[in-house]
Formats: C-alpha cells, structure tokens, sequence
C-alpha cells in the first residue's frame, strides 16, 4: 500500500498518526511530518520552553563517515577545525562551495577516531563523494536506518534520567554519549533547534517505537507533550537559529548570486577556523570575507509593540497577530528605503514580542539600529517600527549548564 | 536619630503594583526602597510551599490583565516570567454530563451546540459585541482619571481626550456601554442565552470579588472587564503563571533589584511621617525611621489612610469617603494538595479538563441562592468553586505524578456570623470538598493537605483590609474617577508627598500591575 505516490513516513509514524488528531502535516525531506498534535500550538511550544516536548526529527539526513582519512574528508569540507572534536564532542557547523556560500547547515559528531556522524537539510552524498576522491573513507548514507528524536525543554533531562540506563547529568552542552533506553542502544547528544536545555536521541530505526513510548512514558509526570515541527519552528526563531530554504538558500540552488549566503552573513562566522592548517572549501573566499566585511549581516528585529498598536490602530484594530511562525519574506526600511528583509518572524509567547530574523545591509547589521518592518494592514502597506538586536532573542540560564 | 535612612522614594507593600512602582521609579533614576510587613515578597500573588514539595499559589491564583508593557519595560521573561495558557473551562452538570468551552472556536461552538443550538450561534455574536464593547472602554484603563468636577488644565484635559474619545464611538456602542453598566449579569444572559449551566458559568464571572450576587444591577459590567485580554490580540485571556503568581512577583522583584531597588521583608510600616504638612518618610514597627521625598502606599484604602496616616492630615469628607469604601471580602479559598488527579464523573480520565478551570456554576439560579446565604451572614452550603490544578500546568508545583488544586470558592463573607474561627474555618473547607466530591468522587481519597482561607485569612496574612480580593469591590460607585474617593482618583492624596497606587486604585484589581505603574508616573510628572 506505501510507496509510489505516497510520502516516506517516519518510523515513529504508528506512534505519532495516532496523536495527529488535527491531521495538520507538514513535508519535510520527503517525509510526512508532524505540523502540530493540537488545533494551537501553545500547549506544544510551551512544553518546549517549560516542560519536555517530545519532536520526531528522523528525517534528518544522516551519514556515517569512517576511515583513516574520515577526520580530513570533515577538515576540508567544513569550515571548522575537526582535528580539535574530541570524541563525543558535536560542531555545529554550516558549509561552503569554493566561493565561501553556504550549501548546508548541521552537526558533525565524532563517534570514534576514526568515526563521524553528519546530519543535513539535504542530501550531501554526492558532495561528500566528490570532495573524498583520493581519501581512506567511506561514506554511508543511514538517513532510513536511524530514527532520531528531539526531546527539548527544562525537564528533558529529569525525563531522561527517568529512563535511560545512564544519568546524562554528565552530559555537557554539544556532547554525546551512548546510552541504552527501553532496553535499546541508543546515542544521545546535548543539542536541539529550540535554544532551550534539550536532547537529540539517535537510534536504530528498529528501535523507535519502543523509545518513544519509554519516554512519553517517562515524561508523563513532567508535562512531557509530543510537539510538532511548527512550534519548534517558533521557537528556533526566538533562539535566534535559521533553517535552510526559509532562512538561506543553498548555494547550489540559487540562480542569481544575490541569493547566496555567506556563513558571515548568517552569524556564523565563530564556526569559521580560518587558524586551521591547509585548504578546505572556501577557504579563500571566506578569507576574503573576514578581512573586508561582509555587505549583509542576519540579526534580530524586535518589533516596538507600542509601534504596531499605533499602526493598527489607525484603522480601528488591535494589532493581529499570526498564529504561527511566518516564512515569507518582509522588506525591512530605514527612513523609508529599503535596506534589508524578514526571513521569518513569529510573535514569541514567552517574551511578548513580535521578532523576526532580519538580513541587513551594512552599516544597518548594528545592535540598537531603528528600521521598520512593512506589514499589511487592512490590505495597505504600513511599516512598523524595530530595532534591531544580536541573536539569540530567547536564552534560558540552563541551556548550557 | 538611629537607623534613620534617606531615599528618593519608600513604596509601602512589596505586593505587584508596589514592586512594579518601585522598579518604574529605580527606571528613572530614583533611589527607592520596598517595604514589606511579611517575610516574602508578592502581597496577595504569592506562592508558598505550605506542605513540603507543594507550592501553593495561596491567594490570587490566575493572570489575565498583567499589562503587556510593562512585561516588556521591565523585561520580566529575563527574570524568569512565563504565562502559561489555561486553554479551557469545563462546568460539570449535576445530571453525569459537561459543558466545556475549548481554546478552540469550532471544538466550542460544537460543543455548546450539543446542548442549545440557539444558544451555540448566540454566543459567536455575544463574544463579539463584548469584545467590542471592551475593546471600546479599554483606553479608559490606562488613562489617569480626569475629575470631571475639577477645572485643572490637566484634568481638562484629560476630559476633553475623554470626550473625544467618547465621540468616537457609535450610538449603538454608547448605548451597549450605558446597558453593561447598568444591568445585571443575569439579565443580560438572559437576553442572549437560555441554557443554565452556559449562563451561571459566565454570570461567574461577573460577580467574582463583589459582594453581589448575578441578579445584582452593576454586576454585567464585570463581565466585560474579562474581555480585555482578549482584545489584546495575542494576549490570551486567562493564564497561569510559572511558579503560580508568586512566579510573577519574583520576576517583577528580580527585575526590580537589578534597577537597584531596595526591597526590604520583615518591615512593617506603622505611620507616614507627616512634617510641614508633608510626607516625609515612615515609622517602622521596629523603630526604625526611613526619609524620602515621596512615599507611595501600595496597601488597601482602609490601611493607607486610616491607620498609616493620622486623620488630622486629610480633610473630612476624603476621611469619610475612605471610610465608606466597601471593602467587603466575599470569597475564600481552599488550596489542596492531591496524591492523585481528581475523577470527575462526567469526564473520566486523565483529559485536556485537567489542564484548564474547572466551574461549578450549574446555574445562575445556583450562584444567586449561594448568595443569599452570604446576605445573611452564612457560607454559602453549595459555593460557585472555580477550580485550577496548576500542576498540570506547571509541573514544578508538586512532586511528579502528584497534584496540586486550586479552589476559588465564594460566597465566603467576612462578617461571618458570629465571626470566624476555626470550627467554621473547618465547616467551610468541608463544604467545599463536599460540594467537589458531588462532581468528583475520589476528591477525599486523594487529598494529602489543605490550606483553607477565609476572608478573615486574607485580612491577617496578605494584610487587605476586609479581605476583599480587589482592595474594594469593583462597583460602578468605587471605579474611575471614584476610586479611592473622588477627587483623589489620580494616585495622589490629600497629603502631599503621600501616592497611592494599588487595587484600591484606578483601575482596580487583578494581577494588573497598571496602578502601580500610573501611580510611579504621576509620582515622576510631580518630580519635574
């Protein structure tokens, strides 16, 4: 009955399209995910920012990289120093074509010396295979073998020592250790998309259901919700995070230069080991980059609440608000020119902002800079005034503690 | 002269609307000191651990009208603030069934239509025109009340943004404002709904702090102050705040102590010092004197101007104003600790119900007779109970897969007959649980502990004379331009140098934070 016309389902699928009441599913990487398990997202963000949100997150693509030269093959296609990842330790990391433009975002974790895991937005085969020529590597694609799950919020770690043979009060922020759940061998890394304390559980595909129900199980008298794709949505933009094809375009897929992004541009130049020895993709490029700045920056705008009241109440209206994260492109002005865009914008329940990540000429990248985001409003274009902040907008005190 | 210290400003009461005029003033650059009489901070929004590993929020247990704005000047998510949502209310029936109302308009509407499809379209267009109407009072909060019997430039002013304002609405809505507040709750559900357990649960809320019953004239327009959150686009209607409403006080401190206010606990104030016809500073209880510029009560009426401050230094008719203010307590709250979740018979289960209030008002009938219990000097036998379980909402409020339950119960009158004392204390707490386990049978089975707080309760330890909820009853006689006392809506008093900015104050009750926050700028426009 699967297979032709139908989307690749996860292989928590039995568990999560029993919870899915609403039927609101979302595509991603060809999969049928879950949108949100209620008809709002508030109980699933919240769960998020106040107790364990449960996120089926198994369409990652995930690749092994093993070999003697699987370090290296990492060192030249990343721009992070690979040779410092300890085992157990997790880079996040985004990557370049040789202009230095971003192809693609995800983590790189060293499961052993000579051992790696890669997870991506889109498929990096092809990509890794080209640039291994010459090198002692394999490279395997574990995309459908693994499932993965996010379990994110303040009591992810109090629903973990509930049921995993293993405390992880050890475990520090972007590090990973084997465990074993429900009986099962699992990894499990100190990473998340939420900017809140959380967890990313790595499995055999065959394991899955058993996993999840340990930890729903687990979760039970923590507040523990099954939480779909669109309130971690919100929150990764309060936790100031972006996400490939809303956010950036990968290099690969624009067709005009000017949808390219820079890893600089994207706040990402801490990643950028230009001390590193030797070549590696972009290098020159980025090089470049860092010497004589970069034109566009991604920051944070936070949008004056009194601001958008007086907009709407020109027209009689208290401002309306989105229900959910917006991925739609907004022009962002200064005295009336335009000087940037919105990739994404949300109202953030736990601040009582209207925030957005914004890509800004220079010199309008700084902190403290006033602009104003365009909005509609009653079908006419107004502007609403913002001022521009570092990301991340939302960081709890026991993310990394 | 020991112990004597100097300061720009001393805010009396480490309550809200007293920690949010002391940060607001610290904002502006004054040196200012919060006294509280308790050991812990938050006034009426505290939450204690009265049993070891369950935290109570003790008094003020829901957050709807906390002001947006001032969440954000005083960024109080930096200091831990989190409003949770409480997506429901469910209304057990005295027949097995339930009424609910959802977060949800189509699960709601359908829900309603189950028991009166008539009363399922009405209510679509009920919310809406309450909505409007709120939406059309709602400026009027966060103006500084003009006095309409005064010709200051400032109060004609005021007035004349009034009228303006006024002008700017329609007849229709005019004449649906003059009707809210001047009707009673039972009679406007009347006009809209037929089905009793949907009109006794919202006629609830109109009568919620009065000493009024739903078929009391006035008691409609109560009903529209609940509209407020929801206009306020993304803000929701009623949530819950981590950690209780002591959550919220401990942000508010939190955010207050890094604007350097000094917020001092164990401090009872006993006088305003009065020299040169001035405030000047306060007396302690200890001895001990403090010295300021202004001084800002942020206690009930009753204690900032009939015992802080002799009645030599007020005029008599203010004097006697104060003194007429009804500060009658009506309710009374029963908080339990629970080792497992109640059962309730008409939703068996561990369901969304949990996670929302839960109301028993099968009938306007219902409320109206435990009125007139209250009348007489009685508890009422079967009480409106507005139920919580803030564990199910916040899981740091009891041990895992413990509980634990928040019962708003009224009528409780503080002038009980006979006075209370323990016995009735006792009575009361029973009659409650008793009315619960009509609804929810395994209620007695699962109870741990319970804390039961009469209005003579919230007088001795939140210190609110009267015990009432709202520092006085928000009657039409008490609100705007009227509250404390007219002329003196304005947060400043008779005695200069001495503010006033709590509940007691325009615009009234709730975890509103706005007179706090009215008062500190009325105090900072003097400055100039």
């Amino acid at each position: 009955m699967t297979g032709l016309y139908q989307l690749k389902r996860t292989p928590f699928h039995a568990r999560t399209s029993a919870l899915c009441l609403p039927q609101n599913w979302r595509r991603w990487a060809g999969h049928i995910a879950v949108g949100s398990y209620d008809l709002g997202l508030e109980r699933e963000y919240w769960a998020i920012r106040n107790a364990a949100a449960l996120i089926d997150v198994s369409p990652l693509m995930k690749y092994l990289i093993e070999g003697p030269d699987a370090a290296r093959l990492l060192d030249k296609v990343t721009p992070r120093n690979i040779q410092k990842l300890a085992i157990g330790q997790v880079y996040y990391t985004g990557w370049c074509d040789d202009g230095g433009k971003l192809l693609d975002d995800g983590t790189v974790t060293r499961l052993g010396e000579q051992s790696f895991r890669l997870t991506s937005a889109e498929p990096a085969l092809r990509w890794l295979a080209m640039n291994a020529v010459g090198l002692r590597v394999r490279v395997t694609e574990r995309t459908d073998q693994m499932a993965a799950l996010s379990l994110q919020g303040p009591k992810s770690r109090a629903v973990l020592n509930r049921c995993c043979d293993t405390t992880v009060d050890g475990l520090k922020f972007f590090r990973m250790a084997p465990n074993v759940l429900a009986g099962r061998p699992v990894t499990i890394s100190r990473t998340g998309y939420t900017g809140d304390l959380g967890y990313e559980i790595w499995m055999d595909a065959a394991d899955a259901l058993p996993v999840w129900d340990a930890l729903m199980d687990a979760g039970g008298d923590y507040g523990i919700a099954a939480c779909g794709i669109l309130a971690m949505d919100m929150a990764r933009v309060e936790a100031g995070l972006f996400m490939l094809d809303v956010d950036y375009t990968a290099a690969t897929h624009a067709w005009i230069p000017g949808q390219k992004s820079s890893p600089y541009e994207m706040g990402l130049g801490w990643t950028i080991a230009l001390d590193k020895p030797g070549y590696f993709v972009g290098r020159r490029a980025l090089e470049r980059e860092a010497r004589e700045g970069s034109a566009w920056k991604m920051v944070g705008l936070e949008v004056d609440w009194e601001g958008l009241e007086r907009v709407y109440a020109a027209v009689g209206l208290p401002p309306q608000i989105p229900a959910m994260a917006v991925r739609g492109s907004l022009p962002v002005l200064h005295d009336g020119q335009q000087v940037g865009y919105a990739s994404t914008s949300t109202w953030s329940p736990v601040l009582k902002k209207y925030i957005a990540l914004v890509h800004l000429q220079r010199p309008y990248y700084e902190p403290g800079t006033r602009v104003s985001l365009e909005i509609t409003v009653e079908h006419h274009r107004r502007h609403a005034p913002g001022t521009v902040v570092s990301l991340p907008f939302y960081e709890p005190d026991w993310k990394r503690k | 002269m020991t112990g004597a210290s100097r300061y720009d400003a001393i805010v009396i009461g480490a309550g809200h609307n007293g920690l949010i005029a002391g940060a607001y003033l610290a904002r502006a650059g004054k040196k200012v000191v919060v006294l509280e009489r308790r050991d812990v901070v938050g006034g009426a929004a505290v939450t204690e651990e009265i049993f070891p590993g369950y935290r109570f929020t003790e008094f003020s247990y829901v957050v709807s009208l906390l002001r947006p704005e001032i969440i954000r000047d005083l960024e109080l998510p930096r200091h831990g603030l989190k409003i949770l949502p409480l997506p429901s209310t469910v209304t057990p029936m005295d027949n097995g069934d339930y009424l609910a109302a959802w977060d949800d308009h189509d699960l709601t509407r359908r829900e309603l239509y189950r028991h009166s499809p008539r009363d399922a379209e009405a209510a679509d267009e009920y919310s809406r025109v309450m909505a409007r109407a709120a939406k059309a009072i709602k400026p009027v909060i966060g103006l500084v009340p003009p006095d309409p019997s005064s010709l200051s430039w400032r109060d004609l002013r005021g007035l004349l943004k009034l009228g303006q304002y006024g002008a700017s609405l329609s007849e229709s809505e005019i004449y649906r404002i003059a009707k809210l507040v001047t009707q009673s709750s039972a009679d406007l559900l009347d006009e809209w709904f037929e089905f009793d357990p949907l009109k006794g649960t919202k006629s609830a809320s109109g009568i919620i702090g009065t000493f009024l019953g739903p078929r009391s004239p006035g008691t409609a327009y109560v009903l529209l102050h609940h509209y407020m959150g929801e206009i306020d686009g993304a803000f929701r209607a009623w949530g819950f705040a981590k950690n209780g409403t002591g959550g919220v006080s401990a942000a508010i401190a939190s955010s207050a102590r890094a604007l350097g206010v000094e917020i001092r606990t164990g401090a009872a104030v006993e006088k305003v010092i009065v020299r040169g016809g001035r405030a000047t500073g306060v007396a302690l209880a200890n001895g001990d004197e403090l010295h300021a510029t202004v001084v800002m009560s942020a206690a009930d009426p009753k204690r900032s101007f009939l015992q802080f401050v002799d009645a030599q230094h007020f005029p008599d008719e203010f004097t006697q104003a104060i003194r007429d203010f009804r500060v009658r307590g009506s309710s009374g709250k029963v908080n339990i600790a629970l080792s497992e979740l109640p059962q309730f018979t008409c939703l068996p289960g561990e369901g969304p119900l949990h996670r929302g209030a839960i109301s028993i008002s099968p009938s306007i009938d219902y409320i109206e007779r435990a009125y007139d219990e209250a009348k007489y000097g009685q508890f009422s036998q079967r009480p409106y109970i507005d139920m919580i379980i803030p564990s199910m909402i916040d899981r740091d409020m009891a041990p895992p897969g413990h509980h634990v339950m928040s019962c708003f119960v009224q009528y409780a009158p503080y002038d009980i007959e006979g006075g209370w004392d323990d016995a009735k204390r006792d009575a009361f707490g029973e009659t409650v649980i008793d009315t619960i386990e009509r609804y929810a049978p395994n209620i007695r089975r699962a109870i741990v502990g319970k804390q039961v707080i009469t209005p003579k309760d919230i007088e001795r330890i939140a210190g609110i004379t009267g015990g009432n909820i709202f520092h006085g009853e928000l009657l039409l006689h008490q609100l705007f331009f009227l509250r404390p006392a007219p002329q003196w809506a304005d947060f400043r008093t008779p005695l200069p140098g001495y503010y006033f900015g709590a509940s007691g104050a325009h615009p009234g009750g709730g975890v509103m934070g706005a007179a706090g926050k009215l008062a500190a700028h009325e105090i900072l426009k003097d400055w100039r």
